[in-house]
C-alpha cells in the first residue's frame, strides 16, 4: 500500500482581502511525483510556501507521513525532511557551491569540519544520483542548470525526502529540463517524493505520476496523469476550453517590409552574437525565429529595433536602409511603423512604478493625439488606456493602477496593446507569452494572426519551440549567431530542435 | 639621518591616525557585509568618544570609559538597528539622523555635566590609556635604522592601537572562517538564501551592528582617551566618512581595508608634517590645501579611479519576504 508522505487538510490562507488558499485539501503519495498545476496567481506557491513554513495557513491542518506537523519556520520543515527548490535559486551569487550548501547546516561554530563533511557528502551524492558539479565552483559562473542542480544539493544535504519544486524549467533550457527530468525520475526510484509546481503543461505530461489543478485558490481536481489529457489540464486550469494551438488562414504574404541584410552584431564583451544573418519579413505572414536563449536573437532583435549597434549589415524598412551606427533613434524607427514589443518587459518594456495609463502611451507621448500644446493631455491618455483596457481585456480594469501591480500575463497585454494599436507596418516582438497564463496564451496569439492577416509583416522570436510552430508561416532556426536553417510551419519538433542544437550546423561546417 | 627620522616620525604618526580610521572602517565592514549599510559611523564614534572621556573622568578609569564608550556606541547601533531592520526604514536617513543626535546631545549633555563648553575635563593619568614601552624600546634606541623603526614605529603606542591592528586578521577570520562570518556575508548577499535556510535574517544583522557598535566605540575611545585628553566637540571631524570611502577603496575586505586606512592615515599626517615646509618647485604651499589633501584623494579614489567596487549585493535594501 503506497504511504501519504504529506497530507494537506482544509488549509486556508488570506493576505488582506485576498483569499490565496482556500480549504485545500491534498493528499501526496510517498515515493511519486506529484504535478501541482495552475495558472499565475491560482495559489500554488503560498500553498507550498505554507508547507515550507514559509507562510502559515490561517487554517487547517498538515500531516507529514501521517503524523500531525507544525511547520512554523523554514526549520521546521527541514527537520521534517522537506526541502525546496525555488523558482528564484536561494543561492549566494559569490559563494562557492560548497559554501552554499553548507549555509545554514553547519555542523559547529567554524567552517573548517562543515566544508569536509559537505564535501564528501557531495561526492556521494554525486555517486548516487548523477548530480555532479565542482564543489569549489563560484555560483555566478555556473550555468543556470547547474546553479539548479545545486539548490537540489543543498535539500538532499540537509536529508530531505520530500523535494518542492517551484516552477523549475522557467530558466532552463530544452536539453537542461531534459536532463533535470532524468535527476527527478532517479530521486524517485531512490524512494524519495517529488511536488512539481508548474504551469507547462507538457512537463507534467512527461514527468508526474499525479496532478493536481488549482484555479483561484482552490484545488479543482486531481487525476492521475496516465489518465488525463493536455486538453482537459487546460481546461480546468483555466475554467473554460482552451485553444492549445490558434487556428489560421494561409498566409497572403506581400511585398517585402523588412529586410535584412548580412547582419553582424557583437556584444559588450566584442563576441560576435550575431553574425551575417540575412532574412526578409514580408507583409502580411509572420516569420518565427526559433533557437535556444542565447544564441543571438535577442541581439538580433535589438539591433533591428535600434537598441544596439551593428558592426556591418544593412536593415532595410520599407525598402529604405535603417541607420545601424547606433544613431538610429527608436523614436524614429516608431514613427517609420516599426513597432517593438521588447522580451524583456520588466526593464525595456515597461516602467513598473508608472500608472498603467502611463505606460500606454510610453514612446508615443510625443504623438500629437496625446498632447495639448506643450503638455499632455491626461484625459486624452486615460481615455486611450481605458480603450486598450477594453480591447485587451486587461485586469484588473484600472488605468490608474500601478503597473508593478499587474500579474506578468497583464503587464505583457499592457505592452502588447501599445504597440500593435499604433497600427505599425512591421512589428517585432520577443518572447510573446513568456511567463505569461495559458488563456492569454490563447489572446496574443490570436492578437498576433489577426495583424498577420491585416497585412501587416510580424517577426517573432521565442524560446518556446511550440508558439513558434504555431504561430509562423516560416521558421528560421538561430545556433551560434547564425541561420542554420529554413522549415515551414509543418516542421517537426525533432527536426528543429536538431537545427537548435546545431548538429547540421556542425555537420556542414566538417 | 635627519631625513630618515623624519620619516619615521611621519610614518609614526600615519598609524596613530590611522587607527581610528582602521576601527571605523572594520565597524563599517561587518555592517556593510550583512547588507544594512552605515553612514553613522561618525555619530557612533562620536557618542563613544564623548561617553568614555565622560566616563573615565568621573569614574577615574580608563577601562570603564573604554566600557562606557562600547555601551554607549552599540545602542547608537541597535537604534539603527531597530529603525533599519526591524521597521525597515531607511537606512541612510536612520544613519544621518543618528550623526546629528550625536553631534547635538554630545555637546549638550557635555556641558550640562561639565560646564566647559561642551569638553569634558582633561583626563589625568590612569585615566587615559598610555603607550606601552615594550621591552628594550629604549636601550635600542641608539641602533641606527633599526632602533627607531623597533622603539617608535612599533613599541610605545596605547594598547588601543595594537588592538585595531589586531582586529584586522581577526575580522578575517571570523568572516571567512567562522560560521557566524559564512552567515553574515550571505546576509549581505542575498537575506532571502540565509531565510529559507532557516536562519533568522533579522537576529543575524542586528549581531553584525553589535561589532559595528563595539568597534566604534573603541575608536571613539581611542580619539578622546588616546589621541587628546578629553572629549572636544566635533572631534570625529569627518573621519566616519573617510573610513566609509576606505571601506569602498578596499572593496570590503579586511587586510585591504587596513592599507587603505594606512593610506589615508598616511596623507593626514604628510600635510601635518609638511604645512609651512616649502616643497621643491612649487615652494609654499597654503595649509588648508594641504589639510584637503585626504579629502582630494578620497574623491578622486571614489571617482572610479579604483576600478569597479562591487558591494554586497543585498545593501541597503531592508529584508522583506516576497510573497
Amino acid at each position: 500500500m503506497a504511504q501519504a508522505a504529506i497530507e494537506l487538510i482544509g488549509i486556508d490562507k488570506s493576505f488582506g482581502a485576498v483569499r490565496a488558499n482556500r480549504d485545500i485539501n491534498l493528499e501526496i503519495m510517498r515515493g511519486t511525483i506529484h504535478g501541482i498545476v495552475g495558472e499565475n496567481g491560482a495559489g500554488k506557491s503560498t500553498l507550498m510556501s505554507i508547507l515550507y513554513g514559509f507562510y502559515q495557513a490561517d487554517s487547517g491542518e498538515i500531516r507529514v507521513g501521517g503524523q500531525p506537523a507544525s511547520i512554523k519556520t523554514p526549520n521546521d520543515a527541514i527537520a521534517l525532511g522537506i526541502g525546496m527548490v525555488h523558482q528564484h535559486f536561494m543561492l549566494v551569487d559569490n559563494f562557492s557551491v560548497l559554501e552554499n550548501v553548507i549555509l545554514g547546516a553547519e555542523s559547529d561554530a567554524l567552517l573548517k569540519k562543515s566544508i569536509a563533511k559537505a564535501r564528501s557528502e557531495l561526492e556521494r551524492l554525486e555517486r548516487e544520483y548523477g548530480l555532479e558539479v565542482d564543489p569549489d565552483a563560484i555560483i555566478e559562473e555556473l550555468p543556470v542548470g547547474l546553479q539548479q542542480r545545486v539548490e537540489i544539493l543543498k535539500a538532499l544535504y540537509r536529508g530531505a525526502e520530500i523535494l518542492i519544486l517551484d516552477e523549475p524549467t522557467g530558466v532552463l533550457t530544452p536539453a537542461e529540463a531534459d536532463h533535470l527530468f532524468r535527476i527527478l525520475r532517479q530521486l524517485k526510484e531512490q524512494g524519495k517524493t517529488i511536488v512539481l509546481i508548474t504551469h507547462k503543461l507538457r512537463e507534467i505530461m512527461a514527468i508526474t505520476d499525479t496532478v493536481s489543478v488549482m484555479r483561484q485558490g482552490t484545488m479543482v481536481a486531481t487525476r492521475e496523469t496516465k489518465k488525463t489529457t493536455v486538453e482537459e489540464l487546460a481546461e480546468l486550469m483555466v475554467g473554460r476550453r482552451v485553444l492549445l494551438r490558434v487556428e489560421k488562414g494561409e498566409a497572403k504574404a506581400g511585398g517585402v517590409k523588412l529586410a535584412v541584410k548580412n547582419l553582424t552584431v557583437k556584444d559588450s564583451r566584442g563576441v560576435t552574437m550575431v553574425d551575417d544573418v540575412s532574412f526578409d519579413v514580408h507583409a502580411g505572414e509572420i516569420v518565427g525565429i526559433a533557437g535556444v536563449a542565447g544564441n543571438g536573437q535577442s541581439e538580433l532583435l535589438e539591433a533591428i529595433s535600434g537598441i544596439r549597434h551593428a558592426v556591418s549589415g544593412s536593415v532595410m524598412l520599407d525598402g529604405k536602409p535603417i541607420d545601424l551606427t547606433g544613431a538610429a533613434d527608436p523614436g524614429e524607427l516608431r514613427e517609420r511603423g516599426l513597432a517593438h514589443v521588447p522580451e524583456d518587459r520588466h526593464h525595456v518594456g515597461l516602467v513598473l512604478a508608472f500608472e498603467e495609463n502611463e505606460n500606454s502611451i510610453l514612446g508615443y507621448q510625443d504623438d500629437e493625439r496625446y498632447l495639448k500644446g506643450p503638455f499632455l493631455d491626461i484625459d486624452a491618455i486615460r481615455n486611450d488606456a481605458r480603450d486598450k483596457i477594453v480591447k485587451y481585456d486587461i485586469r484588473p480594469a484600472d488605468c490608474r493602477l500601478k503597473t508593478a501591480n499587474f500579474s506578468g500575463g497583464n503587464q505583457q497585454k499592457i505592452v502588447l496593446a501599445r504597440e500593435m494599436e499604433q497600427d505599425p507596418g512591421v512589428l517585432i516582438v520577443g518572447q510573446p507569452t513568456r511567463g505569461v497564463d495559458v488563456g492569454a496564451i490563447e489572446f496574443i496569439h490570436k492578437r498576433l494572426i489577426a495583424m498577420r492577416d491585416q497585412g501587416k509583416a510580424v517577426l517573432v522570436v521565442s524560446v518556446e519551440l511550440d508558439e513558434i510552430r504555431s504561430l509562423s508561416d516560416r521558421i528560421l532556426v538561430m545556433f551560434a549567431g547564425r541561420i542554420v536553417g529554413e522549415r515551414g510551419p509543418d516542421a517537426t519538433e525533432g527536426e528543429l530542435g536538431l537545427l537548435m542544437a546545431g548538429v547540421e550546423h556542425r555537420e556542414a561546417a566538417e | 639621518m635627519d631625513f630618515f627620522n623624519a620619516i619615521v616620525q611621519v610614518l609614526d604618526s600615519t598609524i596613530r591616525l590611522s587607527v581610528p580610521l582602521l576601527l571605523a572602517c572594520l565597524a563599517g565592514l561587518y555592517s556593510e557585509r550583512a547588507g544594512v549599510f552605515d553612514i553613522g559611523l561618525e555619530g557612533k564614534m562620536l557618542a563613544g568618544a564623548f561617553a568614555g572621556a565622560a566616563a573615565a573622568s568621573v569614574f577615574h578609569s580608563a577601562l570603564i570609559g573604554l566600557g562606557m564608550a562600547i555601551l554607549i556606541s552599540v545602542a547608537f547601533a541597535l537604534i539603527h538597528g531597530f529603525a533599519s531592520i526591524t521597521h525597515r526604514g531607511n537606512q541612510i536617513v536612520s544613519g544621518v539622523a543618528i550623526n546629528f543626535i550625536a553631534a547635538g546631545s554630545t555637546i549638550m549633555l557635555g556641558q550640562a555635566w561639565f560646564q566647559q563648553g561642551g569638553r569634558t575635563p582633561a583626563l589625568a593619568a590612569g585615566e587615559r590609556f598610555e603607550a606601552i614601552t615594550w621591552p628594550g624600546a629604549d636601550a635600542l634606541r641608539s641602533v641606527p635604522i633599526l632602533g627607531p623603526i623597533y622603539s617608535e614605529l612599533i613599541s610605545g603606542h596605547s594598547v588601543l592601537v595594537y588592538l585595531a591592528f589586531l582586529a584586522v586578521p581577526f575580522t578575517w577570520w571570523v568572516l571567512f572562517r567562522t560560521r557566524f562570518g559564512l552567515r553574515l556575508r550571505a546576509v549581505g548577499e542575498n537575506p532571502a538564501a540565509v531565510d529559507t535556510a532557516g536562519i533568522s535574517v533579522a537576529w543575524l544583522r542586528y549581531r553584525a551592528l553589535i561589532c559595528t557598535g563595539v568597534l566604534t566605540g573603541i575608536a571613539g575611545a581611542y580619539l578622546s582617551m588616546v589621541q587628546n585628553g578629553g572629549f572636544v566637540k566635533d572631534m570625529t571631524a569627518g573621519k566616519g566618512y573617510i573610513a566609509l570611502a576606505a571601506l569602498i577603496f578596499a572593496k570590503w575586505k579586511p587586510v585591504n581595508a587596513m592599507f587603505a586606512c594606512l593610506l589615508f592615515g598616511f596623507l593626514d599626517a604628510a600635510s601635518i608634517r609638511l604645512q609651512g615646509t616649502p616643497l621643491p618647485l612649487i615652494g609654499k604651499v597654503p595649509v588648508q590645501f594641504m589639510q584637503a589633501l585626504p579629502y582630494v584623494l578620497t574623491v578622486i579614489l571614489l571617482a572610479g579611479f579604483i576600478g569597479k567596487a562591487i558591494p554586497p549585493r543585498a545593501g541597503g535594501v531592508p529584508y522583506v519576504k516576497e510573497r
